[in-house]
């Protein structure tokens, strides 16, 4: 049947179809949507771990009991799962493992702009890169007989535009697969020096066997063009930019395996064209090849590798013509995301700058506490870093700075409990808060293990912050309302006052959520607004200055009450 | 020959509803189809872009400046953002509605002013109108979407039927009588 998909839900048509049975993943922008949609097919058994290491391991270990296991993660992800991928390289598979790594060229919801290749290159494993969602689908399908035919995980590279894209695909029924029967064996199972030695050669035979494949695999394509004075070696989405572009002007070599890339198709494709170009998103790692195995190529001195490519700059690259519109002389603001209208992230962000505290952020809808007008936040790395980079900032002893660490519920059991950890083994006297919003917010709403329920819906043990946080032997460990500012105040003034390890839980649920029911829209009584603009400096969206006096917008407000808090004409209520 | 239509607007309007929708009206006239929809960072009410491309084969996810036949903007700031993507001669239909982007909220920035006008002035088709005022009347300020398809619906020859046999397949019941009286205040304003 023939039907619209995002590239994601492809993708997971594409584990359904597969047999594939179990999937753990944790959630990132954009590949999100592949672990939710399936998580909707009755057949496959789907989770969030609390973060990529711990899922990979986990699809590892349901592909050494004999099942095709699936785990899916964000660029960065990765760099979190690296270390297993590494030696699951070398100790191969049971049932076929399929990893997807999904890029954010661009950086729309990224902190970097990573290219993942690099990681099948050094790990030796294939990666596969689809096109579109029809490729999603069938390449998906393709990487599970890859990984059960050469013994390898394969990795089946995403990025945004091709996510996050709908396009047309026909699906089939799912493929029945028996569970292959678990067998111990040392040799190929445990990687110490002694047996790890005996593999690596057989990872670069298989890397070797791949290789021969790719120069005959249909994944691989030759599209033929008109005109040989070009041609152009390209995978992902920039083929279909090169194809828009060109149209059949240039004869294509179209990639769609990408590590390890083939040698003999490249190099007789070269020989029929006057000049090779290769199109390629972020690093020339097509290009290094081609030069490595002694093809000439123009590539990264013609597109660059930051950002992500769009039709027109390969079109002027390329020598084709492109028009831009009529602009405006205006400039036009900026229209940067900001935390909701009733974020409970506000509130308490509203407190860290009013006590003047140096804060080491971390990565989640609280990192947008760092724009403008709250400007709360000090730093953003990488997801825990808040809370190990305060450790590290506190013993160093900046002298007369007073610091805390702000790290979400869902970032918090990634990687904020080692952290954690860590200054609790090691005392120093540090805050971190734990801003509980019971769902992980910025990937778009998904359970995690302080929610209480799992990615099915079902309710599931929740992982209780204050005994957790308590029995790794921090003392004070307190929960405040970030919409009660006086409360915050006090906590946050007390705890960093303190020469022990403390934690603050500001807890109160995301106000998207559907479960949370809001008191409704307060307004400004504008006879008592003096226009001071004290509520302004929460950097709430709904509320603005028109005609010098506070108006709140009654469509964004859900009523959270923190400005009127602010206000010392007592003029924002729901009565006015 | 390829129609590229771009939804644009402020996160949380409720943008990808409308691409959705078109979508499943060109893939049911037998084209293909390609629709790209930002999740993410920027549905946290940054500035949000949905592109949709039809026509006999369509490659590219995207479409770039100077390539739109039509821009339907949820808010009219925007409009005049991406109105550079539109094609000589393209069409942009817009929302009058004015969102304060958090730089002009804090000061930092200035709404431009009397932007209908300057938009008016370029080498545009333009369509201005009151989506919201549509969507309220309805009966709630959520369905600007199906206000603004609706007046979107005019520039094809899909029927009324298919319209809003399309409106059915893509909005909850709850909300379906609604919707689709927002969409025939909007099919029928002027
Ligand atoms: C290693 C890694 N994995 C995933 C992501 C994607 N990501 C960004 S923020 C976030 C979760 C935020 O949830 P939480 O900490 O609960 O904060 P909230 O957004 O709810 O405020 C995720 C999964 C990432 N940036 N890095």
């Amino acid at each position: 049947m023939k039907k619209l998909m995002l590239g994601n839900e492809a993708f997971a048509r594409g584990l359904f179809e597969a047999g594939c049975s179990f999937v753990s993943s944790y959630p990132g922008t954009p590949s999100t949507e592949i672990t939710e949609f399936a998580a909707k097919y009755p057949e496959i058994y789907a989770e969030w771990a609390p973060n990529e290491k711990v899922a990979m391991e986990a699809a590892f270990g349901a592909s050494l009991a004999g099942k095709r296991s699936f785990c899916g993660m964000k660029h960065v992800g990765l760099n979190v799962a690296a270390d297993p991928l590494f030696t699951i390289s070398y100790t191969g598979v049971n049932g076929g493992m399929v990893i997807c790594v999904a890029d954010d060229p661009g950086m729309h919801s990224s902190q970097n702009e990573q290219d993942s290749r690099h990681y099948a290159i050094a790990a030796k494993v294939p990666m596969l890169e689809p096109s579109d969602s029809s490729e999603a689908l069938s390449f998906t399908k393709l990487a599970f007989e890859l990984s059960e035919k050469f013994d390898t995980p394969v990795i089946v590279k995403m990025c945004t535009r091709i996510a996050h894209c709908q396009s047309i695909v026909e699906t089939s029924d799912r493929i029945q697969m028996e569970d292959k029967p678990y067998e111990k064996n040392i040799a190929k199972y445990i990687m110490m020096p002694g047996m790890a030695k005996k593999r690596h050669p057989v990872v670069e035979q298989r890397t070797a066997d791949l290789t021969e494949w790719a120069e005959n695999a249909p994944i691989n394509r030759v599209e033929k063009g008109s005109d040989s004075s070009k041609g152009i070696i390209t995978s992902s989405t920039s083929y279909d930019y090169v194809k828009e572009v060109c149209g059949s002007r240039y004869p294509v070599l179209k990639l769609g395996i990408v590590n390890p890339l083939p040698v003999k198709l490249i190099q007789d494709f070269a020989s029929k064209v006057s000049e090779v170009i290769v199109v390629e998103e972020l690093d020339g790692i097509i290009e290094a090849h081609c030069n490595s195995i002694g093809v000439k190529v123009k590539g990264k001195e013609l597109f660059g590798n930051i950002d992500e490519l769009m039709p027109n700059k390969v079109a002027q690259k390329l020598g084709f013509p492109y028009q831009t519109g009529d602009k405006l002389e205006d400039q036009i603001p900026m229209r940067p995301p900001v935390m909701c209208a009733g974020c409970p992230h506000r509130g308490l962000y509203y407190i860290l700058k009013k006590n003047k505290l140096t804060v080491l952020g971390d990565i989640g809808c609280y990192t947008l506490g760092a724009t403008a007008p709250l400007m709360a936040t000090d730093t953003t790395i990488c997801m825990g870093a808040s809370v190990s980079g305060l450790h590290g900032f506190n013993k160093a002893g900046a002298a007369g700075l007073k610091t805390v660490a702000v790290i979400g519920d869902s970032t918090f059991m990634h990687s904020g409990i080692t952290g954690l950890v860590n200054i609790a083994y090691n005392e120093s006297a540090s805050t971190v808060i734990i801003l509980d919003n019971s769902t992980t917010g910025m990937t778009g709403h998904q359970q995690n293990p302080t929610t209480g329920f799992n990615l099915k819906g079902d309710p599931c043990t929740k992982i209780d912050l204050e005994a957790l946080c308590r029995s790794i032997g921090i003392k004070h460990v307190r929960v405040v309302d970030p919409y009660n500012l006086e409360e915050c105040d006090k906590a946050i003034k007390e705890e960093v006052g303190r020469k022990e390890p403390s934690v603050i839980i500001s807890r109160r649920p995301c106000a998207l959520l559907k479960t949370v029911k809001h008191p409704g829209p307060i307004s400004v009584d504008s006879s008592k607004c003096i226009g001071c603009k004290a509520c302004m400096n929460i950097g709430c969206p709904a509320i603005s200055i028109v005609d010098k006096k506070a108006v709140i917008d009654a469509t964004q407000c859900v009523g959270c009450g923190v400005c009127s808090q602010l206000c010392r004409q007592n003029a924002i209520s729901k009565e006015a | 020959m390829t129609g590229n239509i771009m939804i644009v607007g402020v996160g949380g309007q409720g943008t990808l509803l409308a691409s959705k929708l078109l979508g499943k009206l060109f893939l049911e006239k037998g084209l293909d189809v390609k629709v790209s929809e930002v999740h993410g960072m920027s549905q946290r009410g940054g500035s949000v872009v949905t592109y949709v491309r039809y026509g006999e084969k369509v490659f590219s996810p995207v479409i770039d400046k100077g390539q739109a036949d039509i821009i339907i903007s949820f808010e009219i700031l925007e409009a005049a953002r991406y109105v550079d993507y539109l094609k000589k001669g393209g069409l942009l239909i817009t929302n009058t509605q004015q969102i304060n982007p958090m730089p002009v909220i804090t000061g930092a920035a200035v709404y431009p002013e009397n932007l209908e006008e300057k938009l008016s002035k370029l080498d545009i088709k333009l369509e201005c109108f009151d989506a919201l005022s549509l969507a309220k009347k309805a009966g709630s300020t959520k369905a600007v979407n199906l206000a603004l398809l609706g007046k979107l619906s005019k520039h094809f020859d899909f029927t009324q039927e298919q319209w809003l046999t399309a409106i059915e397949t893509s909005v909850p019941a709850k909300f379906l009588e609604m919707n689709k009286k927002a969409f025939l205040l909007g099919r029928d304003s002027q």
